[in-house]
């Protein structure tokens, strides 16, 4: 079976299987999140921007944009097609702060309180990180492979690592 | 109530005529420094799901410079002047009289230098827009992100999040005369700051 690559936007959540490929580009302030059961080779990426769903001010809201909101759907998603949520791995990465002059102000520390949020959503759930690559003040791509479950970092400056 | 999805084509108008003189006079700051002509596009407003943004400023992974400017007073915003990896190379050779192509990675005094650029830019930028609007407008201290475009949008992208899923975006193209160095400036107020610039320049859609 031929594998495609499902790009997984900012403030967007996707499942697939494998042979498949899950990536998203470009991760900042966000953090992306990676699901994946071994047993049936199915898994999952979100890419939250904010931690809070309940900080947002208008009333209609994109469940994948916040952390607490994200995890729990994702979760949700994959039960309906059979991963048990007792054997996901679970791996997250991003939560940069891209500017430097930005850490005298809370609203700036953006990254950090997304790291924070993804955490606290996941252990509401139940769930480990088994591995994890946050922080800095520099820009990652995650990719999520369905075949063999193995999640890697693409930065411009360290190359690519697998986590 | 501020809703960017439904500006007016008499907003929409406004708001462009408010990126052309900014970044005109952008432009003049840019020319005088580096003593050559700069040519600009007619600015593009555009309203964008978030998401979309990246995609639309040339993909989330490309490798640019990002000089960031919070602007502070009382149309709170940001601004940011990007260009793709080789301008900003290009650009700090011309800057500091260096051999075209010879700078291949940012050092500290090169990135000052694009810092400073930022600043200047920002800086006029923000200055016509105070005259026209009356406004405050000031420019905080430049930050630099040479990086995925991605990574670099996100932090202004999150702060608009916070409130809608969509993103105004008040765009100029820059580019010098040979095309070795382009770039592009945005304006991107923040929520609420809208319908003060609206206000300001008496395009409000309240009338008042």
């Amino acid at each position: 079976m031929e594998s495609k690559i499902v790009r997984v936007g900012i403030a967007d959540l996707k499942t697939a299987k494998a042979p498949d490929l899950v990536v998203t580009l470009g991760l900042g302030s966000c953090v992306g999140i990676t699901f994946y059961d071994a047993k049936t080779k199915i898994g999952g990426l979100a890419h939250i921007m904010l931690p809070d769903s309940k900080q947002a001010r208008s009333g209609n809201i994109n469940p994948a944009k916040f952390a607490d909101t994200a995890v729990p759907v994702i979760i949700n998603e994959l039960d309906k097609l059979g991963v048990n949520k007792s054997r996901l791995v679970v791996k997250i990465a991003g939560g940069a702060q891209m500017f430097s002059f930005m850490g005298t102000d809370d609203r700036m520390r953006i990254g950090e309180r997304n790291t924070e949020a993804v955490k606290l959503a996941l252990k509401i759930e139940g769930l480990r990180i088994s591995g994890e690559d946050t922080g800095g003040n520099y820009g990652r791509s995650m990719e999520l492979n369905l075949d063999t479950g193995k999640v890697s970092i693409k930065t411009i400056d360290k190359g690519v690592k697998e986590l | 109530m501020e809703d960017i999805t439904s500006l007016s084509l008499k907003q929409m108008d406004a708001l462009r005529e408010i990126g052309n003189i900014g970044a005109g006079n952008a432009a003049t700051a840019l020319s005088q420094l580096l003593n050559k002509r700069i040519d600009m596009t007619v600015p593009r407003v555009s309203v964008l799901p978030l998401e979309k943004v990246p995609d639309v400023l040339g993909g989330p992974e490309n490798i640019v410079a990002g000089i960031f400017l919070r602007v502070l007073g009382n149309a709170p915003g940001s601004v940011m002047f990007m260009l793709p990896r080789n301008s900003a190379l290009v650009l700090v050779d011309m800057l500091l009289g260096k051999e075209i192509g010879s700078t291949k990675m940012l050092n500290d005094i090169d990135q000052s230098a694009l810092k400073e650029i930022g600043n200047i830019l920002a800086g006029s930028y923000l200055n016509a827009l105070s005259m026209l609007t009356t406004l405050t407008l000031l420019p905080s201290v430049p930050a630099l992100a040479f990086d995925m475009l991605g990574a670099i949008l996100s932090v202004v992208l999150a702060e608009l999040g916070q409130v809608g899923d969509y993103a105004l975006v008040i765009e100029t193209e820059f580019s010098e005369t040979n095309k070795e160095v382009k770039g592009h400036f945005f304006l991107i107020p923040d929520p609420g700051s809208l319908n003060i610039i609206l206000k300001a320049i008496g395009v409000s859609a309240d009338g008042e």
